[in-house]
């Protein structure tokens, strides 16, 4: 039997305002000694009352329209009720009937092959405290930290148009560069700023029929646990072949939330469908609802930047560069503005060079590093400063990336750098001085080569290379010791 | 304490002849800007009645004793340097133990809260101590704001000091018995459906529910948050105009507040009635009790001698107040008590009284997925006629005149195992909740020596009125001289 998986995701996405979503208490809980980021309303104290942050709502919205969703003029919050001890209230602040933002969808590409994915809706909720099981003293006991209680907490739900690990994972990680781009959150999956629940189901398809069979299976299982895009693919690979083999066998699927266990490298039930929460959401009373102007959406849309799709396809026209550079250099803004900005300072309308210097020396440097551009100092003109030293011969190929090193680290301009690393290039003149030296003194290799061995010439540059301490350029070390050997 | 200071203390008071049942805040204000009575003088005399009072009424959950004096004595220290003062200033008012008082003991006469302190004020609070009002204490109500007559206490029935052998009234049972028993000068109070207005009636008080987002809510501990009212109760009209003067206005912290445009309550408030339309909606009136209607309709006629145009209106709604609120209050009820989960605050759910199960378990109940739609949702669109009713009554009159009571304050008892009696109670209050408009309710007279009280209903916001209507009748009928015999 053939089986169509049926996936769609629901993503939670911490949204980085300074302030949490219902009070003043900074939102970033992320190093902070637990219970130093809390306040009446974010530990729920009695008559303790949410008052909503503005920000947090422009950054939803702001999504949503880059999502392509219908922008909701009038909005409210709703309550969640359930009960979990990191759930301070006893209920959850969400939004139910009125998300900010509906119907919207995501292009992904995989093999060149791009597909829609629709989004159902965008919403607004609040984090909630994060529990901690310990031993102390011999007791095991579980410790609340409400420092992320209420941080401002965006879920995107897709309609469950993917028919892949691959596409799903596609899909998350387009949303996690959308965040990105739009600066509203670093999305990261290990720090638990973005969380993936995908849910997969199975519907069969024959193959005789041609006629697409487009209802959906009735039931779905729900994924938890998944911190990061490889475990999500793990899991949801696991979940269709758990499912084939139990329909194969002519079983029903149960309905059910399933964690992942990386251990194991399995999902695990965790609650059956019996156990399934009734939330019984109605109006947050705290909060009267929310109306916006005509002009609301227009002026959330001059605020968000060109998306990674158009900046992918404005690359590819505008600048003579390989279409992996440009996937590699639009996968991150910050990256393609540090490009563009480079490219701008270098002026000598040599993309490609730029290109590769950001590509190879730069991405290569902050990986080893393990820092993100904006961690780094560094300013675009720098790159470009850096370029037009090579090509004025002042420094070679090597000495400058040696300097670019130097230059990555402690954000400091190419001229200040080949100072304090005393590199300079050997003039003509003094390396034409130096080839003289080295013929002189390797009559054997000269000969040799004379003789036909051509692995000689690459002895004698090193020879040049070494006394001149990396100082000579090597193409030009090159052609005149070739000049002298025609002699 | 010695006994000489004590001694000094009565003398003072009596010196100046003042009966602390008589006394109002606006006279205590005078007399201590004159510097006729200290702060401390004035607060003694009063945390000393209030202890006394308190083994036989249980106004009281805690008496804030030392730091009621501490405050006083830095009024005193204010005077002394000829700060201008607000009038409230000096003056002892009782919070209802739903009021977060940092530090103080807040337990919202439920034993689940028995222990906890809050580590912060509520708006109100604050707004009031930053006006150097002195706290004299915390009083008894129905646990969590639960019931309409303070039986539902969990650390026992407050008593009616007209009759302690009747209720107080509730929720603000405490509030209303410490007022009406001059343990203190005003105390605040919160009316989800009538928790001001109904021990007001029962204790001879003026008692506003002030218009919904007036006044702020934060940190007081929520009922049902769609409802909650912050007011206060005083003797006279006056007094209270004066409380609302502070307590009134937007407040960062309560989203649902609105800026107050009326900068003082008292300024107008003997402006008269004179031509103002009142309105007697029949569906009150119908099948009221015989000697409450004729008490009500005197106070009207009273108010039609000054002036007043009285004519009859319809509230068509009316007969579905009680059902629709007893299911948007549980709902909401449900929803704010599950923080009392047993993790924090002390105790857990197994302290609950029946009264707070019932209504969680209703609330659960009405918001459950499939019946949602035919409780919740029903209800609030029947409070959206509720409110229509109200919004076209006052397209015809200026202010709605009303009974606040079906009945006059009932044996202590008497209802107390037939809840759906007791929110019967509520027939003639929980509308103005539902509808979000201001209600003040004033004395109307006694019955066999037991007070009523009527109701002001107004537009939203129209607690100026209000003030200026119940002002016109208190002078005619001066029914707050009559205090009780203690």
């Amino acid at each position: 039997m053939n089986y169509e998986p049926v996936i769609g995701l629901e993503v939670h996405i911490e949204l980085e305002t300074k302030s949490k979503m219902f009070c003043r208490c900074s939102a970033d809980y992320f190093t902070a000694k637990p219970n130093t980021h809390t306040c009446p309303v974010c530990l729920g104290l009695p008559g303790a009352m949410p008052v909503a942050n503005k920000k947090a709502i422009e950054y939803a919205q702001k999504f949503g329209i880059a999502l392509g969703c219908h922008f909701l003029l009038k909005s409210k919050f709703d309550r969640k009720n359930y009960f979990y001890p990191d759930l301070a209230k006893g209920f959850q602040i969400s939004q139910y009937e009125m998300p900010f933002s509906q119907r919207g969808s995501l292009e992904i590409v995989i093999d060149d092959q791009s597909k829609k994915i629709g989004i159902t809706r965008a919403h607004l909720e609040e984090d909630t405290g994060k529990l901690t099981h310990a031993q102390i003293k011999g007791k095991k006991v579980t410790l609340i930290d409400f420092n992320r209680s209420g941080v401002p907490l965006l879920e995107i739900v897709s309609e469950p148009d993917m028919k892949s690990a691959l596409e799903a994972k596609a899909y998350a990680q387009k949303l996690q560069q959308i965040a990105r781009y739009l600066g509203v959150s670093n999305a990261d999956m290990e720090e638990g700023s973005m969380r993936i629940e995908p849910n997969v189901s199975l519907r069969r398809v024959s193959k005789s029929q041609s006629v697409k069979v487009s209802k959906l299976p009735d039931y779905k299982v729900e994924l938890k646990n998944i911190n990061s895009f490889r475990f999500a693919q793990k899991a949801i690979n696991f979940e269709i072949e758990r499912q084939s083999k139990l329909l194969d066998k002519g079983e029903r699927v149960s309905q059910e939330t399933r964690g992942w266990n990386e251990k194991e490298n399995k999902t695990v039930s965790q609650r059956s469908k019996e156990e399934a929460h009734d939330y019984r959401y109605f109006p947050e009373p705290d909060l009267p609802p929310l109306g916006f102007g005509s002009s609301r959406k227009a002026e959330i849309t001059k605020t968000i930047p060109e998306l990674p799709d158009k900046k992918f396809e404005r690359f590819k026209k505008q600048y003579d560069i390989n279409q992996d550079d440009v996937q590699i250099l639009t996968a991150d803004k910050k990256i393609a503005d540090f490009f563009e900005e480079a490219n701008e300072a270098y002026r000598k309308k040599d993309s490609k060079k730029v290109a590769n210097w950001i590509t190879g020396e730069l991405l290569r440097r902050l990986n080893e590093q393990g820092k993100s551009i904006s961690e780094i100092e560094l300013l675009p003109a720098s790159l470009a400063e850096l370029l037009y030293l090579i090509d004025k011969g002042d420094i070679t190929q090597n000495q400058a990336k040696e300097v670019f090193e130097q230059m990555i680290i402690t954000g400091k301009g190419a001229q200040l750098v080949i100072k304090t690393l005393g590199v300079q290039q050997m003039t003509q003149l003094d390396l034409q001085k130096l080839v003289d030296k080295i013929i002189a003194q390797n009559n054997k290799a000269v000969e040799d080569y004379k003789a036909g061995k051509v692995a000689s010439l690459g002895f004698l540059i090193g020879q040049i290379q070494r006394e001149a301490k990396g100082q000579a350029d090597a193409n030009l070390a090159k052609n005149l010791l070739l000049e002298k050997l025609k002699k | 304490m010695t006994s000489k200071g004590n001694f000094r203390r009565r003398l003072t008071l009596y010196k100046l002849m003042i009966d602390p049942q008589k006394l109002t805040i606006q006279e205590a204000s005078e007399l201590i800007a004159e510097k006729k009575i200290s702060a401390v003088e004035l607060n003694q005399s009063f945390l000393e009645r209030a202890k006394k009072l308190n083994a036989k009424l249980n106004s009281f959950i805690t008496i804030c004793r030392d730091e009621a004096l501490k405050q006083a004595k830095k009024v005193d220290e204010l005077i002394a340097g000829n700060q201008s003062l607000n009038p409230l200033a000096g003056i002892p008012i009782a919070f209802k133990d739903l009021f977060s008082t940092k530090g103080i003991k807040t337990t919202a006469g439920s034993k689940v809260l028995e222990n906890y302190a809050p580590a912060y004020n509520a708006t109100v609070v604050k707004k009031l101590l930053d006006e150097n009002v002195i706290c004299i204490g915390k009083t008894n109500l129905d646990a969590w704001g639960h019931g309409s007559s303070g039986e539902n206490s969990d650390f026992g029935p407050t008593k009616n000091p007209y009759d302690s052998s009747k209720v107080a009234g509730g929720s603000s049972s405490g509030s209303a018995a410490a007022v009406a028993s001059a343990a203190c000068l005003a105390s605040t109070g919160t009316d989800t459906g009538g928790s001001i207005r109904l021990p007001s009636a029962f204790c001879n008080l003026v008692g506003l529910k002030p218009t919904y987002g007036l006044v702020s809510r934060s940190g007081i501990i929520a009922m049902a948050s769609s409802l909650d009212c912050i007011g206060h109760l005083t003797k006279t009209v006056y007094d209270n105009a004066l409380v609302l003067n502070t307590t009134a206005g937007k407040d960062f912290f309560d989203s649902t507040t609105q800026e107050n445009r009326v900068g003082d309550y008292t300024k107008n408030i003997n402006r008269g009635v004179k031509n103002l339309k009142i309105g007697l909606p029949k569906e009150y009136f119908g099948n009221l009790d015989k000697d409450i209607k004729e008490k009500t309709l005197a106070a009207v006629k009273t108010l039609e001698k000054l002036g007043a145009k009285i004519e009859e209106v319809s509230l068509p709604h009316t007969k579905y107040g009680v059902a629709t609120y007893y299911i948007i209050q549980p709902s909401e009820v449900s929803s704010n008590l599950a923080r009392y989960d047993g993790i924090r605050f002390g105790f857990g759910r197994e302290k609950f009284g029946s009264e707070a199960k019932r209504r969680i378990i209703l609330g659960t109940f009405t918001l459950s997925s499939g019946y949602y739609d035919a409780y919740y949702l029903k209800a609030m669109k029947v409070r959206r006629l509720i409110k229509e009713d109200f919004e076209k009554a006052f397209e015809k009159v200026d202010v709605i005149i009303c009974p606040t009571s079906p009945t006059l304050p009932f044996k202590i008892g008497e209802k107390s195992d037939d809840p759906l009696k007791m929110y019967l109670s509520d027939i003639f209050v929980v509308n103005q909740n539902l509808a979000g408009v201001p209600s003040l309710n004033v004395p109307c007279g006694f019955i066999n020596g037991l007070p009523l009280g009527m109701q002001i209903v107004g537009r939203h916001f129209s607690e100026e009125l209000l003030y200026q209507v119940g002002y016109a009748h208190e002078q005619e009928t001066k029914f707050y001289e009559r205090r009780p015999e203690l």
